[in-house]
């Protein structure tokens, strides 16, 4: 049989809509880069599934030609999840933000995570409240000056990595906006993983915190402030691929690869399978003073929701074969009454 | 009106009676529920018609002994109809001192009385806080009191299978329940196959001792001469039918099957546990095998909108709560109006506010169904009138749901959800259809799919994924209608207010017209809704049958309310509501149709009395003149 598939583009996944995102924005470029990624998956737009919350980046299904929900803040994973249950052959993608998944949702993005539901989320991180105008986000740093800490942040900001890690996350990654190519090959990921994939995207609020994650974006200076992850390959970084980190005891240190004294070999090798004690020990890698990681944190096979659930159902059907309503409805003790 | 006849198994005389209240009660540990579920059960499989009341402490196990722990099971079973539990009891059996006082205001002068006398010690009066034994207070002159030492009869019968004191002790409901048998001649069978069933093949020794407990029960009634006679009650006169008993939240389980199969769906089931809503979940795990998918959600909001996502991807989907989940889940259920989207919320209503009264039964939460979420969204409310009813009344939700494309609530209450009835079995063959259809195929042949384009009832077309060609995009957004994109436009969003409000009220149309019961016309009518239907009821036909000129309207949609509802109020004189809430329909009637209905009212976390509700129904239609203000139950 040679009958060839319809291969599909970009354009079969773009929306009739026009984008209202504010310009320069970094969501364009997830956009992009998504609808890059998405023919390359193969699922075809009707089986594909966009569900998003509140926020300036959960407008993102409105421009994606796939079936969608924009939904209520924070609760886009429960509307995944419930579609997953009942529909398992669907493609689902959540759409999230900091304040989305961390704040208002923080309840059901580590249950999703533990559960490991099938399906994508991705989380657009900019440290900031947009579509609300400008409040600090459960992401935001310390001190952070924002419309509503005129005086500076005093809460402890989450960090999304360590958080996933904590939820029993089965594919952890973290991207950036403007490294497409980075970018598009992490949602190829995520897409391939079974079970939970979480994506943490930089991605830079040109109104309201611009530059939050210039030192990643900036060609100038991300080989320096970032180290990508790449599985079995050991951790490397800097312009020059002068500087390493290696384990030292229960911590993690920068050793300089230039003078010859440190070899690869004593380097800490990156394992997407490793203890995850190591990969929050990863997750907890953030500047000044070390390089903060780029790529697949973990990523490991362990049975999905669906699947168990689903199996229970088959599994009930096999053993005690398909139910008979009116045999429940005759069954237990009943008496006649006669005309 | 009883006959006395001599018992054929001894020399004790039969007295027949047409119906018995019986209740039961003692420590939360000392298995009253089980008592109460057997008695319940052996009664309906004796043909009577019976109705219960389970009330039981929001504590597990408050500690042993105290007020606070007390758990009772009222059970009515009679040869004629019963649609209430029963006001005064005819019996009261008492295990220990704090379910002796807690009670024994209920009994009526001359009630048969039994207690376990074993468990009136100094130890047990300081538990219940007393300082004087009780049963030696005077006022026990006024009952029929019998002291059995149930305890101390329960090891001796025991005794032999060589159980631990403890052991031994648990089997004395089995004691009590032996003879509560034998005094109202129920056959002890199907309690022996409950026995055998739960505890082993009946060779165990805890079957054994349960056994024996009860078997010694019955031989004591038998023996005591205090006892004088036992009691007969004759089979009712129901419907012809297979029958079973059902428990409210085990009907709406039931109910729910059936919506399922009549349109071709399967349940996905997501909640958050919850009392009294939690036994509809527990039942329906049961039911993997018929394709149900039930999800414990981590939180109410959770699972509502879990249901919405099921609900987009084409299941029957389904939640449940009571007051305070209802209230997390509204922003959800808002949002399931918007997207208009078939989902059934079920709200088992408990005292409020907040955690309020748990176990406790309450009608309060009407004004928050109707109207706790924001903006213009109104949504159809059903309201189940009984255990059985539950049954039906979520079978019709589901049909207006899928017709309409909305949400629909239906209200039950902790009395109904956990009360039961007499149920006639369904035949499955007959029942019909709700047809439930998912287009293929574009309704706009000159672009894209358009999901908001509308039917005669102003239902949208329920297009799943997965479907070539109609992929689009839904949220909580206003959106044009039509095409469903994102509106900000003026007229738009007053067109889009007014057609789902339209939508709600074209629910009517595919509902029967309200039923009244009585005259039609007349000096009294009496406005009711949910679970109190069993209690005024009774009370509109006593008072019938006094001669006074009143009818009932038991509503079971309030919205929106049936066509004809209006014109039927015009007919009567005088409209009373009785609520278990501080006057809410009341509320919705006067502002509906300009009526100056009166409320009677009561929240005491317990239903209604048919004799307050009489004794209300006789003063109104005895004055014959419209008394304005509203008065209060006792």
């Amino acid at each position: 049989m040679s009958t060839a598939l319809p291969v599909l583009k970009a354009e079969d996944f773009t929306s009739d809509q026009d984008i209202r995102w504010c310009p320069g924005c970094g969501d364009y470029s997830i956009l992009a880069q998504m609808k890059k990624v998405l023919p390359e998956i193969g699922v075809p737009p009707e089986k594909t599934v966009f569900i998003s919350g509140i926020g300036c980046s959960s407008r993102f299904p409105y421009y994606i030609n796939t079936y969608g929900i924009h939904s209520i803040h924070g609760r886009a994973p429960t509307f995944a999840t419930g579609l997953k249950l009942t529909r398992p052959d669907l493609s689902v993608w959540v759409i999230t933000g900091d304040g989305d998944a961390l704040s208002i949702g923080g309840n059901h993005f580590i249950h999703l995570l533990r559960r490991n539901v099938d399906l994508n989320i991705i989380l657009f991180n900019n440290r900031i409240y947009g579509l609300t105008k400008g409040q600090y986000s459960p992401t935001s740093v310390e001190g952070q000056i924002t419309k509503s800490t005129p005086l500076g942040v005093v809460d402890h900001p989450l960090n999304p990595i360590s958080v996933a890690i904590g939820a029993e996350a089965t594919f952890i990654a973290r991207s950036v906006d403007s490294n497409i190519k980075h970018l598009a090959y992490t949602l190829k990921r995520a897409a391939g993983h079974k079970g939970t994939s979480f994506v943490e995207v930089y991605q830079n609020c040109n109104v309201f915190n611009d530059g939050a994650f210039a030192y990643a974006q900036d060609k100038a200076t991300r080989d320096d402030t970032t180290i990508e992850l790449q599985h079995g390959k050991p951790m490397i970084y800097g312009k020059d691929k002068d500087k390493g980190i290696r384990l030292n005891g229960l911590n993690l240190e920068i050793v300089d690869l230039s003078q010859g004294k440190v070899k690869e070999d004593d380097l800490l090798f990156h394992d997407e399978q490793a203890n995850p004690a190591l990969v929050y020990m990863l997750s907890r890698l953030r500047r000044p003073d070390f390089p903060e990681p780029i790529g697949v944190f973990r990523a490991v096979s362990d049975q999905t929701l669906e699947d168990a659930v689903r199996g229970q159902i088959d599994k009930a059907i096999e053993q005690k074969g398909r139910g008979n309503l009116q045999k429940l409805f005759s069954g237990g003790e009943t008496w006649k009454v006669g005309a | 009106m009883s006959t006395e006849a001599p018992s054929t198994s001894n020399s004790k005389t039969v007295k027949t009676v047409s119906g018995i209240t019986v209740r039961l009660c003692g420590d939360s540990g000392d298995g009253m529920q089980l008592l109460g579920t057997q008695l319940t059960n052996t009664s309906a499989l004796a043909g009577n018609d019976i109705a219960t009341f389970p009330d039981f402490p929001a504590e597990i196990r408050a500690p042993r002994g105290t007020r606070a722990g007390v758990s009772g099971f009222q059970v009515q079973f009679a040869s004629h109809e019963v649609h209430t539990p029963g006001d005064t009891l005819d019996a009261l059996v008492a295990m220990n001192p704090a379910a002796l006082v807690t009670n024994i205001a209920d009994l009526p002068k001359g009630g048969l009385l039994i207690v376990n006398e074993d468990s009136f010690e100094d130890k047990d009066l300081k538990l219940a806080k007393l300082k004087v034994n009780p049963l030696e207070e005077p006022a026990m002159e006024n009952y029929r009191l019998i002291k059995v030492p149930i305890t101390r009869l329960t090891k001796q019968a025991v005794a032999e299978l060589g159980l631990s004191v403890k052991e031994a002790d648990r089997c004395k409901n089995f004691f009590a329940m032996g003879l509560v048998y034998w005094l109202y001649g129920r056959n002890m069978d199907a309690t022996l196959r409950y026995i055998n069933g739960k505890f082993g093949d009946g060779t165990s020794s805890i079957a054994k001792a349960n056994e024996k407990a009860l078997r010694a029960g019955w031989a004591f009634g038998e023996t005591i001469e205090a006892l004088g006679h036992s009691y007969n009650i004759e089979p009712a006169k129901l419907v012809p039918g297979t029958y079973r008993n059902i428990i409210g939240n085990q009907a709406m389980a039931y109910g729910l099957m059936a919506a399922a199969h009549r349109s071709g769906k399967e349940i996905f089931y997501a909640s958050y546990p919850i009392t009294p809503a939690s036994d509809i979940l527990h039942e329906l795990c049961k039911y993997k095998n018929f394709g149900v998918c039930t999800f414990q959600a981590e939180d109410e909001i959770a699972a509502v909108c879990a249901a919405i996502g099921a609900s987009y991807g084409g299941q029957m989907a389904v939640t449940s709560s009571s007051g305070p989940g209802i209230a997390l889940k509204t922003e959800g259920m808002g949002l399931a109006l918007m997207l208009e989207l078939p989902l059934l919320v079920i709200d088992v209503q408990r005292g409020g506010p907040s955690t309020g009264l748990p176990t406790k039964t309450e009608q309060s939460d009407l004004m928050q169904v109707m109207f706790g979420r924001n903006g213009e969204s109104p949504l159809p409310v059903l309201a189940a009138q009984s255990p059985a009813d539950c049954y039906e009344i979520v079978q019709e939700a589901w049909m207006l749901a899928t017709q309409l494309m909305i949400p629909v609530i239906v209200l039950s209450d902790g009395y109904i959800a956990n009360g039961s009835e007499p149920w006639a079995v369904p035949d499955v063959t007959k029942m019909t259809p709700i047809t439930v259809t998912h287009p293929t195929e574009s309704n706009n042949l000159d672009g894209a799919f358009m999901p908001y384009k509308r039917n005669e009832l102003l239902a949208r077309p329920w297009a799943i994924p997965g479907t070539e060609g109609l992929m689009h995009r839904v949220g909580g957004i206003e959106k044009e209608d039509g095409t469903g994109n994102i509106s900000y436009d003026p007229e738009n969003h007053q067109k889009m207010v007014n057609i789902r409000a339209q939508k709600v009220a074209n629910a009517a149309k595919l509902l029967p017209p309200q039923q009244v019961v009585g005259p039609q016309s007349g000096e009294l009518l009496v406005l009711s809704w949910g679970g109190t239907y069993g209690a005024c009821l009774t009370a509109v036909k006593d008072a019938q049958a006094d001669g006074c000129s009143v009818a009932l309207a038991h509503i079971r949609y309030l919205n929106p309310f049936p066509s004809n509802l209006g014109e039927i109020i015009s007919r009567y004189k005088q409209v009373l509501i009785p609520e278990l809430n501080m006057g809410q329909l009341r509320t919705l009637i006067r502002s509906r149709y300009l009526v100056d209905a009166i409320g009677f009212n009561k929240v005491k976390g317990k239903p209604f009395t048919v004799a307050e509700l009489h004794e209300k129904i006789c003063e109104m239609t005895k004055a014959g003149t419209r008394n304005a203000s509203h008065s209060k139950a006792s």
